[in-house]
């Protein structure tokens, strides 16, 4: 079975993160970058699906060139390789721009499915795999906590608040993966050493096929106006417990007319 | 006036509209008519004409079959598509849950438009605001090509009525192979609760770490219940297993923005705080007196939680 990992590098959700004030994009330079954290289950659950079926998991990146440790990464857990699309081109590109790159880059590989989180901690858009299967007219099973495969046919638990939807499509798919799905493994030594010496192909976006000029900030399809910090809060009320916290509190709720 | 579709979620069962349709009716008002647009199985639009044209809504196009429902996301994303095509809409606008954002996506590639989701407010010239960065920057973005296409974020517009005369107009579906790809076989509900869901909820109270057991977290839910309110948790809680994955708020949860949040036992890490920073009113419960919790809290206990939450819930019981 040929899997293919969707990875996205992006700011630390731990760390402070900024829009670049220049071209109100997000600042990546400054930041420190790390794998997006649900990606690394959409890692595992390839690399659970090549244990059980055999076949290799190949990593597709869109990032610039610091994305290398993102991939890098996803090489030490036990993929096979990587493709790394890097264009300076790129930049300030939008989510369906984005899309269409990567449309472009998993017509040029072969899969039977292809894997991704179900959200990135920097744009949170949740809408990748969605636009993905609109491009490549392949199903979408997004928002998966469990999935199965088996004869050719991707079954997915797709969780909802307070409980799941059963999804069942053939393949070849896209499916996206939540944190609830699996337990991902972390690099060992080995791992680590043997990553140094996988292949990763560098391409840019003509040799995707992709005109530059349709790509990036100046024709993104939504543009960033302004942005600037959420006005500090006042200082709330903080009182000691002695006895009369809660009738403090729920004082507090009265005055806000909520009880 | 130029006319605004509205995708409308329904409520399962036959009850009417979520609270997010009404939402998404009112955001839409600022761009133009709202005309609704109702696709479900037969009977759907009749269910939910009343509330429609109470908020507003000039048309209601009805786009029902049984077909619809059986498959995932891409049935909604053609047939907002036909009628974009046909009405050539000012912008389109979708409640923002994770069904509403995908639709947004497919019909954003379908008509080559761009797209923004989660917007907590839509200006008369198109201008939308987001938060960004869990709630830490505001962001006004605008869509530069095609017809705009907005999710509207739960809990970030006050419904308001507005007469409407919610003229239906049928919308023959025929589903094209490529939104037949995906079939959803069965839609299971593991947890039936009679509190409101985390993400609509106008209250939330969210217990963490310092609940310390499972068993402890019914003084959460006691307190939420006093008040009508949902309850979640923290990651940290939800990793030591106190409650179930499905209510986390943060980062890698929820993201909630309800009119009060109280925030029992919770730290405040930034996990945390990106669920639910955006709230109107915080109030926290936690016996450090330093936890970074207590910068965000318009009111803060310092104090025991197992003294003061039973002791709340019990002064609110007493005052109904």
């Amino acid at each position: 079975m040929d899997i293919v990992v969707l990875v996205k590098q992006v700011p630390d959700s731990g760390s402070e993160r900024n829009l670049d004030p220049a071209d109100n994009t997000v600042a990546r330079g400054s930041a420190d970058n790390v794998v997006n954290e649900i990606d690394e289950y959409a890692i595992e659950e390839a690399l659970v699906l090549k244990e059980a079926h055999g076949g290799e998991v190949t990593v597709l990146t869109v990032g610039p060139d610091s994305a290398a440790d993102a991939i890098r990464k996803a090489l030490s857990m036990g993929a096979d390789r990587a493709v790394h699309v890097v264009d300076d081109a790129m930049h300030g590109a939008c989510a369906p721009q984005t899309s269409a790159v990567l449309a472009a880059a998993l017509q040029q590989m072969s899969f039977d499915i292809v894997l991704c989180g179900a959200e990135s901690t920097d744009g949170q858009l949740s809408v990748m795999p969605a636009l993905l299967a609109e491009r490549l007219g392949i199903p979408q099973l997004s928002g998966a906590r469990k999935l199965t495969v088996e004869g050719g046919v991707a079954r997915v638990e797709r969780q909802t608040d307070g409980g799941y939807w059963a999804l069942e499509a053939p393949l070849p798919a896209i499916v996206s993966t939540w944190d609830t799905i699996n337990e991902p493994r972390y690099p060992s030594f080995k791992g680590i050493m043997a990553a140094k010496k996988k292949p990763v192909e560098k391409k840019s976006l003509a040799d995707l096929g992709v005109d530059p000029s349709t790509v990036g900030l100046a024709t993104a399809t939504s543009q960033v106006l302004d942005f600037a910090g959420r006005p500090p809060k006042g200082a709330g009320v903080k009182v000691n417990d002695e006895g009369d916290g809660a009738a403090k509190l729920v004082d507090f709720l009265a005055v806000q007319k909520i009880v | 006036m130029a006319e605004v579709l509205v995708l409308v979620e329904l409520n399962p069962a036959g009850e009417g509209v979520r609270k997010t349709t009404l939402e998404a009716l009112t955001a839409a008002r600022a761009l133009g008519e709202p005309a609704a647009v109702v696709v479900g199985a037969p009977g759907s639009a009749a269910a939910a004409k009343a509330q429609l044209a109470e908020y507003g809504a000039q048309k209601v196009y009805v786009a029902e079959s049984e077909e619809v429902d059986q498959f995932l996301v891409a049935p909604k994303a053609e047939v907002l598509a036909q009628l974009v095509a046909e009405k050539s809409p000012a912008a389109v606008v979708i409640p923002s849950s994770p069904e509403g954002k995908e639709i947004a996506g497919r019909l954003a590639i379908k008509t080559g438009s761009g797209f923004l989701t989660d917007v907590t407010e839509i200006a008369g010239d198109g201008t939308a605001t987001q938060v960004a960065f869990a709630g830490a920057t505001i962001v006004h973005s605008k869509v530069t090509v095609g017809t705009p296409i907005y999710t509207v974020r739960g809990n970030s517009v006050t419904p308001e009525p507005a007469p409407g005369a919610a003229e239906e107009e049928q919308v023959a579906v025929q589903l094209s192979d490529a939104a037949r790809a995906t079939r959803v076989l069965d839609r299971v509900v593991e947890q039936k609760s009679s509190r409101p869901e985390l993400t609509e909820a106008s209250i939330v109270v969210s217990g963490g770490r310092g609940v310390a057991s499972a068993e402890n977290f019914s003084i959460i839910e006691a307190l939420a219940d006093s008040l009508g309110a949902a309850v979640g948790a923290s990651r940290a809680a939800v990793d030591s297993g106190y409650y179930p994955h499905t209510f986390q708020v943060g980062q890698t949860g929820k993201t909630v923005s309800p009119q009060l949040y109280i925030a029992v036992g919770i730290s405040g890490a930034i996990q945390h705080r990106a669920g639910m920073q955006t709230s109107k009113t915080i109030v926290a419960v936690n016996k450090d007196p330093e936890a970074p919790i207590f910068e965000l809290a318009d009111f803060g206990v310092v104090g025991d939680l197992n003294t003061v939450v039973p002791q709340a819930t019990e002064a609110i019981t007493a005052r109904k």
